[in-house]
């Protein structure tokens, strides 16, 4: 389980983050959502450790990360796979090597029991048939694919997913967001999403908190979400004309 | 002020490469990939340049001496020992600085931009150690056999040069060269190829690793990396001249 407590984080005089709690339920999908620079990657990167926060703690299993050393540390990051914004996949390495560089890094097997799991990962996600390509001759779609299966080839028990369908097109945002929600229940995992996609919340949220500027606004699940009388989410979640409308309607 | 911010961030990413790898094999692999990226693509270049700075050298030295009260073998002797001593490991260096330091700049920096470092860290790989220790070693284990082999295909192209124009004969040159050798000038070379080595590969490892924004910052540490690489390597060839001569 991950718990965030009063985490705050500044670069240089710009205050990012300010006193945010949260905790996030296991073996969900556990979204964060908020506008374009309100803070959700600063916040998912101190989560996984790439910043460090100025001031809380960030307990995974009530151990708090912040203070564990080095070996500690690198025991809970084995637990952890993240999908960047923008995949993030190595571009000098073919997909079947994007995917199995973390197990020939840390897994004591044999190449080829290796390179079986990645190829069950790949298909898991997928995409067969595609092991001797490069990343620049992939989709947007299939880049995040195959970074989905580089971040669950080493069986993490918490998966990050930063803006998950940032650059698809709504179709293939769907089936991302599915193939995320449903590795989260087929290996129990606890998954973090940010977005700022209000389809997404809709598709699979199962637990959604709002950032608005550095600080938790709202926290709740998808059926609140649409009845909140909080101003501010109001307004994100209502964003389009479209949506506007049809609440109007509805009430 | 701005250079020890500077310096004191680069000693601390050094600092980093010590750390024990997490797995030998992949960092060894690794190394022969650099060792592929560095040295062996750079052979093309360095070998067209070396021959022509051995050649010009001769006919511009010949030029020099014209006067008949000194013997030709002086212009061999001329010619090798420049090579030696600064032609091939400083002419040779400031080359591969614009061709390793910012390939190696530009690399890092976009690995850094595109969050490719961020996933290597997360996985639980030291990100410096497994990106920056097989290049700072493969440069320095690539780049002074090529320059002794800039320095043989530049006395080379003198001898050949200098014949070919009649400027003085093949064993005219090499008895001239054989007067002037001594073996301590080829230490003090090796010494000059190993410290340019480690500038060009360390400056722009830095110079990438610390790339923050877009492929326009990219674009930028790795102009910064050539430019740094060769103001040092200047520098420090001054230096080791003042040190060791
Ligand atoms: N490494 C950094 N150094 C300085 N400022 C940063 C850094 N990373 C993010 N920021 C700033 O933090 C703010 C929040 O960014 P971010 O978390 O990326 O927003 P979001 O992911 O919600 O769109 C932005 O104003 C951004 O400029
Ligand atoms: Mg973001």
């Amino acid at each position: 389980m991950i718990e965030l407590k009063n985490i705050s984080k500044s670069f240089g005089e710009k205050k990012i983050l300010e006193d945010i709690s949260l905790r996030f339920q296991p073996g969900k999908v556990n979204m964060i959502i908020g506008a374009s620079g309100s803070g959700k990657s600063v916040l998912m990167k101190l989560m996984v450790g790439l910043h460090l926060p100025d001031k809380g703690s960030i307990e995974y299993d009530g151990q708090d990360y912040v203070s564990l050393d080095r070996n500690q540390r690198s025991e809970v990051r084995k637990q952890i796979g993240m999908l960047f914004q923008n995949s993030a996949l190595f571009d000098s390495l073919t997909v079947e090597q994007n995917v199995i560089f973390p197990l020939s890094m840390f897994s004591p097997d044999s190449h080829a029991d290796n390179l079986k799991r990645v190829n069950f990962c790949l298909e898991r996600v997928g995409l067969s048939n595609t092991n001797k390509l490069y990343p620049a001759e992939l989709s947007g779609g299939m880049k995040k694919r195959v970074g989905i299966a580089r971040a669950i080839v080493l069986n993490p028990k918490y998966l990050f997913c930063d803006e998950p369908n940032s650059g698809l097109d709504p179709l293939t945002s769907i089936l991302i967001d599915e193939l995320i929600k449903e590795i989260t229940q087929e290996y129990d995992i606890t998954t973090i999403i940010n977005s700022h996609d209000m389809n997404s919340v809709m598709e699979i949220g199962d637990q959604i908190a709002y950032i608005y500027k550095g600080h938790k606004e709202w926290e709740g699940d998808k059926a609140t979400i649409l009845t909140t009388d909080n101003q501010l989410l109001n307004e994100f979640v209502f964003a389009t004309n479209f949506l506007r409308q049809f609440r109007d309607k509805s009430r | 002020m701005r250079f020890f911010f500077h310096f004191g961030r680069y000693l601390l990413l050094l600092k980093q490469l010590f750390k024990r790898p997490e797995n030998y094999r992949m960092y060894w692999d690794e190394l022969f990939r650099q060792m592929v990226a560095i040295g062996v693509s750079s052979l093309g270049i360095v070998i067209i340049i070396s021959v022509f700075m051995g050649a010009v050298t001769t006919v511009q030295t010949a030029y020099q001496l014209i006067s008949g009260l000194v013997a030709k073998t002086v212009i061999g002797a001329i010619v090798s020992d420049s090579s030696i001593l600064e032609l091939g490991p400083t002419i040779t260096s400031l080359v591969l600085a614009g061709k390793i330091g910012s390939s190696i700049a530009s690399e890092i920096g976009t690995m850094r931009v595109t969050e490719q470092i961020d996933a290597l860290e997360i996985m639980g790989v030291n990100a410096p150690g497994y990106l920056i220790s097989p290049k700072i070693l493969a440069a320095v284990i690539t780049i002074p056999m090529l320059i002794v082999l800039s320095i043989t295909l530049s006395i080379g192209g003198g001898i050949f040069v200098g014949d070919l124009t009649g400027i003085l004969s093949a064993q005219q040159f090499i008895e001239g060269a054989r007067s002037s050798f001594l073996p301590y000038n080829i230490f003090f070379s090796l010494t000059k190829a190993f410290t340019f080595a480690f500038i060009i590969s360390s400056v722009s490892a830095y110079q990438g690793y610390y790339t923050s924004g877009g492929s326009l910052e990219v674009g930028q540490s790795s102009t910064k990396a050539v430019v740094y690489s060769c103001i040092l390597i200047l520098l420090s060839d001054y230096l080791l001249a003042q040190l060791m001569l």
